[in-house]
């Protein structure tokens, strides 16, 4: 590698690379709490350790891991797990074609490929945090933080089930949560659009719980129904105008 | 057993993987239409104010203690803004009703 390259490599490590890798580590504490409990769950259902470790690697998911935890257990199809997934997951569909306009144009294609495999709320929350156009080494960095922690906390929940005391797990559970108020809120202080539409979200989302009926759609089925139905109100309401920064 | 178990979790990763890679391999230009651009930008704030409200309020062992850690949240979140402390101050709030309760 000649001098320039190397410079303008080690320039990329420090402006993203390293923001992405802070990024990651409240995502990754967050996710251990989680994933412990989804190690329980797994160990439930029958899997082992290694099986556990290797959903969480390879799936990175919370909803759609305890519904194909649910799914192995009742002895499902493998049709039926793949519809499953597509449903759980839909959102993911969504955010990746947010993603697909954020990342720079002049990256290399394959960068795509990668950056998939770290498509979860919280990545694509932060990632989708970064003023201006995303770099994909950024998204990487909050990956190696992150991902471990998803991993680690499966593995200690299906070895150590329940050792954790009950108020430790209770307090944990919100953490997730925190962290998606800290990337909603701020940006609502700076405009009144955003924050309607942060509030009519809670507020559609608290109907669809409580209503009878509504509040029979899955989890996963309601994000992306509500997502479609009020970012697409907000759209047509509130047009974005042109303003983006070539970063 | 295990063979179903290993099959089944080999099927639902490259599920979960298509959901997640075809996007982003398929809308390789840039959008034009103002539509779709607004669309995708609202996106992140309507799915994460949606996975959190009223969720938020189940997911402790109390609703007070939910209500304590998303209040705390909103406020850290307005006042701060950093995802850790906001984060930790949500569970500690949950921590600090739940020792009350």
């Amino acid at each position: 590698m000649d001098e320039k390259k190397k410079q303008k490599v080690s320039g990329e490590i420090q402006r993203w690379f390293v923001p992405g890798l802070k990024a990651g580590i409240p995502i990754g504490m967050g996710y251990f709490a989680v994933a412990f409990t989804l190690g329980i769950a797994a160990r439930k259902a029958g899997m082992n350790v290694f099986q556990a470790g290797f959903m969480s690697a390879t799936m990175l998911a919370s909803a759609g891991q305890f519904a194909g935890i649910n799914a192995l257990a009742s002895g499902a199809g493998y049709v039926e797990m793949i519809v499953a997934e597509i449903v759980v997951n839909l959102r993911y569909l969504l955010m990746s074609g947010a993603l697909s306009q954020k990342v720079m144009g002049d990256k290399p294609f394959f960068h795509r490929f990668l950056m998939a495999y770290g498509v979860t709320d919280e990545i694509f929350a932060v990632s989708m945090g970064v003023e201006g156009r995303l770099h994909p080494w950024y998204m990487y960095g909050a990956i190696v933080t992150a991902m471990p922690g998803w991993v680690l906390g499966t593995v200690m929940g299906a070895l150590l089930g329940m050792i954790l005391p009950s108020r430790a797990m209770s307090a944990m559970s919100v953490a997730l949560y925190g962290m998606f108020l800290a990337i909603v809120i701020p940006p609502s202080k700076k405009s009144p659009v955003i924050a309607g539409v942060v509030l009519v979200s809670m507020a559609v989302s608290t109907i669809f719980a409580m209503a009878p009926v509504l509040n029979r759609i899955s989890s996963g089925f309601q994000i992306i129904l509500l997502t479609i139905l009020v970012a697409g109100a907000a759209a047509i309401l509130f047009p974005v105008k042109e303003e983006r920064e070539e970063a | 057993m295990d063979s179903y178990m290993n099959g089944g979790l080999l099927v639902m990763a490259m599920t979960i993987y298509l959901v997640r890679a075809l996007p982003l391999a398929l809308l390789r230009k840039e959008i034009r239409s103002p539509f779709i651009r607004s669309f995708l930008y609202y996106v992140p704030y309507v799915s994460l104010s949606v996975m959190t409200f009223p969720a938020i309020l189940s997911a402790t062992t109390s609703f007070w203690s939910g209500l304590a850690g998303f209040a705390a949240g909103v406020v850290l979140a307005w006042v701060d803004g950093n995802l850790f402390r906001v984060s930790i101050g949500a569970c500690a709030a949950v921590f600090l009703v739940e020792l009350i309760l």
